[in-house]
């Protein structure tokens, strides 16, 4: 099958460029320019941003054992609907992904849907209960693209330090959620102004911080790689700024919720506002826009996490944390453009070149004749609001809902077929 | 349908305050007299949901609306009950079902009073909810304050002791705020909140900076589970700093009031001297508690009007 999208305009890794780009086997085949030869079909993307497979790198599929909020043919819906052709799923599932037969299931699913493709983040720790190493080899080599104990920290610094270690053998990716769980005490907003002032009790930013802190210079020591997770506070912006200035090989990702929201969504006590990372102050929207912009920061994630509105409509303490995020990301990253923060290229870069990259997934990421023809067509100027309600996955608790957004996918292709287009789903192998 | 909830102090106006107060007032009488029972409230139910324990808030809440004749059915949820498996709003919505006309609600979260109001039928009174708001305290004490001084301008209002962790001392300055009084709080560090500045008072660093020239001095309840958390080491280290006792109230006005919302921590944040000596209001607070919540219970069933008649007022001077 061979596809043509017709005069787009095309985000390579240095310029955008008006032209043709054509899919041919699976692959890129011609991009940038008029093409002239026959195809099997053509799309008129005139006006739009055609760009690499977005790829997000920390989601919640809940599949296996709490799909009452989301599993990972719902996930993967939502995913292709927001322009995303690759997810990596966090494994605090129910048994969590600790070994290589769920690793495995997890790549069995995702093949048999049809959809994106759904890459399995494996537990740091047996059980995730920060005691011992998980099986951290059989997992990488089953198909684990990263390891992650997400949700928490790393328990110790000597079990971050032994996992840093023993992933050098095989170059695999640690990816770190920093907290000090002893300065989180319980808290669940952002500690400051407005959880006095709603009365909420607060998580001190040092909690990040020190989380951060720690968990740089064990990398640094055991001179190994290291991603951090959901960056949210200044303070966390700025250590990563110091150490990446060092040398230390570390890599970092934000969310929307970090950068365009603040606290304030607290005092009227609106539980999609609970999160983990909390939402922060305007000083730290400010300082993670700088980040991104002098790419201290190099990956824009979701952290998709989906919630049964039953775990959302109690009182603040007992809601669940987090807010879906896979259907609002290209409407929301749209305004790191309008701000001068990225611009198209810089933009697909912090959501499909770096994440490939730093995923070590291959001819990918990137629109290159050869590459696989993982492409996202982006309608960059259509404003809407957002309806919760009305996206693909299972749960509907975003922080978001309502909001005015500018931008969204159009079109998602994976492996050159085209599985998303205006609202509809056509998995592989179901034309 | 609209109704009329009362889910905290902050952003009431002053008009809305005052009438609660004079409503107090008539209720008051009332209560002193020989024969507390009056049909105001007769046919209405005043369902009590107290997830948090309480000795007097509940009881008061129970006597108040006896007296106006309406039907009282009180729950004593244990929060453990909470997570036992039926939801906050399945319970209230049960409430709304056996026809409620209010539902009085104290808990341990913030922002819980506001999630049942938003999904039922009927008035919904805060009666104390986690750190945020506890407006009937408030306004009792607003209206002890009003008893002894009239009108509240330019009054001076000490708020001494576990600021971060008291719904009391946000009411009241919210409360205090609006009717023009100016609110002065002091606490150690660890018990003062984050970002007070975005609260509309002045922060005295010792308890004597505090209490100069103070009208009021509300001590607030040690609870003890803070020092278990470090807050503070120990309690006669808090007293010597925070405490309530002689020499602050000596160096406040010479009619200063004393105030707390009980109960009472004899030697912790008040001692025994000043808990029971001539300034203090504390008892007062109690029964013009019964009178305030009997007002608010009126003012939310729309029946304060009846009972009010028309006065010509004092023109309260700017």
């Amino acid at each position: 099958m061979k596809i043509l999208l017709k005069n787009g305009n095309i985000v390579f890794g240095d310029k955008v460029q008006k032209g043709d780009l054509v899919l041919e086997n699976g692959k890129i085949a011609f991009a940038g320019g008029t093409y002239s030869d026959s195809t099997d079909k053509i799309y008129d993307v005139s006006g739009k941003m055609v760009l690499p497979g977005l790829i997000d790198m920390h989601t919640h599929l809940r599949d296996p054992g709490l799909e009452y909020k989301e599993d990972i043919i719902s996930g993967s819906r939502s995913a292709v609907a927001g322009g995303f052709t690759a997810i990596a799923c966090m494994p605090n599932t129910r048994p969590v992904l600790d070994n290589p037969a769920l690793i495995a299931y997890i790549k069995y699913k995702s093949k048999e849907n049809g959809l994106c493709k759904v890459l399995p983040i494996g537990t740091v720790t047996k059980g995730q209960k920060g005691e011992a190493l998980a099986e951290l080899r059989l997992m990488n080599d089953q198909g684990a693209v990263a390891f992650s104990d997400d949700g928490y920290p790393v328990s110790t610094a000597q079990m971050l330090r032994l996992a840093l270690e023993y992933t050098k053998d095989f170059d695999g990716l640690i990816i770190s959620h920093c907290e000090d769980r002893s300065l989180t005490d319980g808290g669940y907003v952002n500690e400051g102004k407005n959880a006095s002032l709603a009365g909420l009790k607060g998580i001190s930013r040092a909690s990040e911080d020190v989380g951060t802190a720690r968990d740089l210079i064990v990398a640094n020591t055991m001179n190994a790689r290291i991603h951090i997770a959901h960056v949210s506070t200044s303070g966390a912006v700025e250590l990563i700024r110091y150490f990446k200035s060092k040398g230390v090989k570390v890599t970092a990702e934000t969310c929307p919720q970090y950068f365009l929201a603040t606290d304030k969504e607290i005092l009227e006590f609106n539980t999609f506002a609970k999160v983990n990372p909390p939402l922060r102050e305007e000083s730290d929207n400010i300082a993670i826009l700088e980040g991104i912009k002098d790419r201290t920061i190099d990956v824009l994630v979701t952290d998709h996490a989906p919630h049964h509105i039953d775990e959302k409509r109690v009182d603040f303490s007992e809601a669940a944390f987090g807010s879906i995020g896979l259907e609002s990301a290209v409407g929301l990253n749209t305004r790191l453009i309008e701000k001068g923060i990225l611009d198209w290229t810089g933009l697909a870069k912090l959501m499909s070149t770096n994440p490939a990259h730093i995923l070590k997934l291959h001819e990918t990421g990137e629109i290159k004749t050869g590459y696989t023809a993982d492409i996202t067509v982006i309608d960059p100027d259509i404003k809407y609001v957002f309806d919760a309600k009305k996206t693909f996955s299972k749960s509907h608790n975003s922080l978001f809902d309502g909001w005015k957004l500018k931008g969204k996918t159009t079109m998602t292709i994976i492996d050159g077929q085209v599985v998303y287009n205006n609202s509809i789903i056509t998995p592989f192998g179901k034309d | 349908m609209s109704k009329l909830d009362l889910l905290g102090l902050k952003g009431v106006s002053k008009e809305t305050i005052t009438k609660i107060l004079d409503g107090a007032s008539e209720m008051k009488k009332i209560l002193k007299s020989g024969k507390k029972k009056i049909s105001l409230l007769e046919g209405k139910s005043v369902f009590l949901m107290f997830y948090e324990p309480s000795t007097r808030t509940s009881s008061s809440f129970d006597e108040a609306a006896k007296i106006l004749g309406a039907n009282t059915i009180s729950l004593s949820v244990g929060s453990s009950s909470v997570k036992k498996g039926e939801t906050l709003i399945d319970t209230a919505k049960t409430l709304d079902h056996m026809q409620a006309d209010i539902i009085v609600i104290r808990h341990s979260v913030s922002g819980a009073p506001k999630l049942i109001a938003d999904n039922v039928n009927a008035s919904v009174i805060n009666a104390g909810d986690g750190l945020h708001e506890h407006p009937t305290q408030s306004l009792l004490d607003m209206f002890t304050m009003r008893e002894k001084w009239g009108d509240f301008s330019d009054k001076k209002i000490a708020i001494i002791g576990d600021i971060k962790h008291s719904r009391v001392a946000r009411s009241n300055i919210w409360g205090l705020t609006a009717m023009g009084a100016k609110v002065t709080i002091c606490a150690p560090a660890t018990l003062m909140p984050m970002g007070w500045e975005a609260f509309p008072v002045t922060v005295a660093k010792t308890k004597q900076e505090a209490v100069k020239d103070a009208d009021a001095i509300i001590g607030l309840r040690l609870q003890l589970e803070r020092q278990d958390k470090g807050m503070f080491p120990s309690i006669s280290e808090y007293f010597k700093y925070y405490g309530v006792e002689k020499s602050i109230i000596d160096l406040a006005n010479k009619d200063v009031i004393i105030m707390h919302p009980g109960p009472v921590n004899r030697g912790a944040e008040i001692d025994t001297d000043s808990t029971d000596g001539i300034h203090s209001v504390i008892n007062e607070q109690v029964t013009n508690g019964v009178a305030i919540r009997m007002s608010v219970l009126a003012y939310l069933t729309g029946k304060l009007d009846q009972l009010l008649k028309p006065v010509k007022r004092k023109v309260i001077p700017l």
